[in-house]
């Protein structure tokens, strides 16, 4: 009793600390004074203004927009490698999973500086699509560490029993391998798309004229003091995505799935 | 049911992201304007975006706006050539390196009415320091560099760098995180000139900043803003244009410009060679250069303006006649504007800036 | 062809592969990892004429670089320490709760992060002052003002926060995978509860211990936001020396071989990923 109580002690404390900095940026939304310095009353002009802010509105949009396509590209890229290097000798497999940990493990920075050399090389018009390569570029990565895992968990007579039963190689696969890798497929695809969004070193670099996403706006705003907009945006952002998984998470499922679940779940240990 | 979780959360998340991405997409301009555009980069919040859209609406000239943080940062971006910017607006320093490297055009003033007519005498006079003919720039903003302070923090009158080398405020100072404007601060307090390039001269100044670390809070651009206006700290080196804001949010704060001389700098608008469209960039610039343009431009970021037009029209009796926003230069002594080095003293400054913050 | 490829097929593709099917990863890789890669060694194996020198490279050995990089070693040696001190006993908590809420504990971690990383960041600002949120409740509770902005202490804990979900995830995916039986089995054998977690928990967890210390002590070691806003500014970290070569002193070369520098000691991290986990499971996360 005492033990779990002082576990529930425990994950509270980490989650406050993970989480004050977020309830800070909520309560200075609501500040009617422009600098974070001063509280100058409630208010909730800044979530008007917002709206009416068309350069937030467009960073915004690109922001969502390069973290979309990027996350689709490189889970389609990630996966189809992953499922490649899986079926690699063992030593160009280890050859690519180098290659493939080096954008993760190199300094976001020289990654960044990296690109930047590239794209002025080529002669590249510095805008949405070399930020766009450039995310892409440092997802993958996510992706292809997501799928490796559930390809490894996964049972190959499953495959070739589907092939004996008759079904053609690519039938099979879509119908036996594909499903088990999905969880990872999406687990990739929504660390991209997160990793994307919260990026903002790379970006930085590889940006041209007129394109900014949310990040590099407020970095340029963090010299000059952050608009107070930004944390209402940032705001509506959290409470969105927090409110929807609340919903997702408490929604009843049925019952009847759950079993089923809970059976295949069984097998496949 | 992990699987339908995640999907399902997936969904949600898709969904709302594509909504959000259609109904801003919507109010964002993509079409080009009826006579083209043009692609400005200015310093980050450094413009009313309101004058942004009354030009376009005038002209009918799009305005692709980008923002940099540093002169240095926007340098590379324009010598490489990897976007083409049609106007920018650099500081004095680095207006006369990108002449030096001749990556300017040269200006048409006949297409700028209003820049001849509207910008003070003394303004182009002090321009000659980095554009000896007035041939490449239209100044924009300017300002001075000086000491703000709490006065319920110091007791004492404020009237000299010196001050911020006072063990009383240890811990209670904040300095600027800039190589050149910090070694302003210790080459003028050791009275010589913040342009020099004497190493010995240098390495007393890097000495002094060495000396001066464990009193200062912290090294910020300008963050000293938000910081003074908390309390944070009692002493903190500004720009004017910073410090007319600062006092408006804390009463408290006063700004003064030390007895050992300063540094008065100049931001103005320049056109680079590779401008794809330089008729438009002459048209922004003039528009700039109106007098109700500029006067709403000063008021929304409060540095002060070289235009004159628009001083007279500044309604508030108090700013129109603030020693801070335009303050009497003929009053103070050793005020010099910032020149560049050349490749060798930039790389000697950053050198020693780096053996103090290392330190 | 897929029939054909069928029977001569190796069993380690239990599924249609064919060697076209890396190549769109390997010419990406090739053109957006690779050759900017040899971009930067370019520059940092040159001077500005273009000769090929040692100096950018070497010149980690003055005192100011080296200074540099030996605080960033440290503090972020000292930060994934922390990080994985703290993450262990949660990501055990968490792994007991069950297979059911395996999604939502990991979007909690990852939920933090659709707030921006420089307003969250910020937002320590505003806690830590002297004047700000936390001290003000310490002062009206009667307690002892907390002063560690603008110290060391303050880009630890920026490190700490920003880089603790990196850490927590891979252990809990690791702590998820051992099988309960194993654990029932050492007990069963005698071994108490200190036994059964040193002897049987902790090396079946070794490869997300392994990962989660990269995937924090990589990032920790480069950044330069952090103790930039955090740390007041005052201390120069190697990530801030090659960020102001870049940004402030447009010194490309030097800043391209400092930055081989910092691979040297990434790749001696990939080194050790290597060998203590052969399979590369670890680092899933």
């Amino acid at each position: 009793m005492i033990k779990t109580t002082a576990q529930k002690i425990y994950t509270a404390l980490i989650f406050i600390f993970l989480y004050a900095p977020i309830a800070t940026l909520i309560v200075l939304s609501f500040n009617a004074s422009k600098t974070r310095a001063k509280w100058g009353g409630f208010t909730v002009k800044w979530y008007a203004a917002l709206f009416d802010n068309a350069d937030i509105m467009q960073a915004l949009y690109n922001t969502l927009a390069i973290a979309l396509l990027s996350a689709i590209f490189a889970t389609l890229i990630g996966t189809v490698a992953a499922l490649s290097i899986q079926g690699m000798k063992k030593r160009s497999r280890a050859i690519l999973i180098s290659i493939t940990n080096i954008p993760m493990l190199n300094a976001e920075i020289v990654t960044g500086i990296s690109l930047m050399l590239l794209f002025l090389t080529v002669g590249a018009r510095f805008g949405f699509g070399t930020i766009l390569l450039s995310h892409i570029t440092f997802n993958i990565p996510y992706v292809i560490l997501s799928v490796m895992p559930r390809l490894k968990q996964l049972n190959p007579s499953v495959y070739e029993a589907a092939l004996d039963l008759g079904a053609s190689p690519w039938r099979a696969f879509f119908k036996v391998v594909f499903p088990e890798l999905l969880p990872g497929v999406l687990s990739g695809f929504l660390m991209a798309f997160t990793m994307s969004l919260d990026d903002f070193i790379i970006t930085h670099f590889t940006k041209g004229p007129g394109v900014d996403t949310l990040s590099t706006k407020i970095y340029t705003e963090v010299k000059k003091g952050i608009k107070p907009e930004m944390y209402a945006l940032s705001t509506l952002i959290f409470v969105t995505v927090l409110v929807l998984l609340l919903l997702v998470n408490k929604a009843p499922r049925p019952k009847e799935k759950q079993t089923l679940q809970g059976t295949k779940k069984g097998t496949a240990k | 049911m992990k699987k339908k979780m995640m999907i399902r959360t997936l969904g949600c998340l898709l969904t709302m992201s594509c909504a959000a991405a259609l109904l801003t997409g919507c109010s964002a301009k993509t079409a080009s304007g009826e006579n083209g555009q043009v692609v400005v980069y200015n310093w980050g919040e450094y413009i009313d975006p309101e004058t942004i859209e009354m030009f376009e609406e005038e002209t009918g000239i799009q305005v692709v706006y980008d923002e940099y943080e540093t002169n240095e940062i926007m340098y590379p971006k324009v010598e490489t050539g990897a976007s083409a910017y049609d106007v920018i607006c650099p500081s004095d320093y680095m207006i006369s390196k990108m002449i030096g490297n001749n990556l300017l055009a040269e200006l048409n003033f006949d297409n700028m009415p209003n820049a001849k007519a509207n910008i003070g005498a003394q303004y182009w006079e002090q321009s000659q320091g980095f554009d000896p003919e007035n041939k490449y720039s239209v100044p924009y903003c300017w300002g001075t560099v000086g000491i703000l302070y709490n006065k319920t923090m110091v007791e004492e009158p404020v009237d000299s760098w010196s001050i911020l080398w006072d063990e009383k405020y240890t811990d209670n100072i904040l300095m600027q995180d800039s190589v050149r404007d910090a070694f302003m601060v210790a080459l003028k307090l050791n009275g010589n000139s913040m342009n020099s390039l004497d190493e010995g001269e240098l390495a007393a100044a890097r000495d002094l900043l060495i000396r001066q670390k464990p009193l200062v809070q912290a090294y910020v651009i300008d963050q000293v803003r938000d910081k003074m206006i908390g309390g944070e700290a009692a002493l903190g080196v500004i720009y004017s244009g910073e410090a007319i804001f600062t006092q408006r949010e804390n009463a408290d704060l006063e700004y003064v410009i030390p007895k050992e001389g300063t540094n008065v700098w100049i931001d103005s608008w320049v056109i680079p060679k590779n401008a794809p469209n330089p008729e438009n960039a002459e048209k922004f610039i003039d528009f700039m250069c109106r007098g109700d343009i500029a006067l709403k431009n000063f008021e929304y970021i409060t540095y002060s303006t070289p235009n004159e037009a628009a001083r007279e029209l500044i309604e508030d009796e108090d700013l129109k006649n603030s020693q801070i926003a335009f303050p009497d230069l003929s009053q103070y002594a050793n005020l010099e504007t910032f020149t560049y080095l050349g490749e060798d003293g930039d790389a000697l400054y950053n050198e020693m800036w780096k053996e103090v913050k290392s330190n | 062809m897929n029939k054909s490829s069928k029977k001569t097929a190796v069993p380690r593709t239990p599924w249609p592969t064919g060697r076209y099917m890396a190549a769109p990863y390997l010419l990406w890789s090739a053109a957006f990892i690779l050759i900017p890669l040899a971009m930067i060694f370019y520059y940092g194996l040159t001077d500005k004429s273009g000769a090929f020198t040692l100096e950018n490279v070497l010149s980690i050995g003055t005192p100011q670089h080296a200074k540099a990089l030996l605080i960033a070693l440290l503090l972020s040696l000292v930060s994934t320490l922390i990080c994985l001190l703290l993450a262990y006993p949660l990501a055990m908590i968490l792994a007991r709760r069950g297979i059911s809420q395996h999604s939502f504990i990991v979007l909690l971690f990852i939920l933090p992060m659709w707030m921006n990383f420089l307003l969250r960041t910020l937002a320590w600002q505003t806690l830590l002052e002297k004047t700000g949120v936390i001290n003000s409740v310490l002062s009206f509770l009667g307690l002892p003002a907390l002063n560690i902005i603008n110290t060391p202490a303050a880009i630890i804990l920026g490190m700490v926060y920003n880089f603790l979900p990196f850490m927590v995830l891979p252990l809990y995916n690791a702590l998820t995978k051992i099988d309960g039986n194993v654990v029932n089995a050492a007990h069963d054998l005698g071994a108490n509860g200190v036994q059964t977690f040193f002897r049987v928990i902790f090396p079946l967890s070794l490869p997300g211990v392994i990962s989660g210390i990269t995937m924090v002590f990589v990032p920790a070691l480069t950044t330069f936001v952090i103790s930039n806003l955090l740390g007041g500014s005052k201390i120069l970290l190697i990530g801030n020396v090659i960020e102001q070569e870049f940004t402030q002193a447009s010194n490309w070369h030097l800043g391209s071989g400092l930055s081989i520098v910092l691979m040297a000691f990434i790749l001696v991290n990939m080194l050790l990923t290597a060998i203590f986990d052969k399979n590369g499971e670890g680092t899933s996360l």
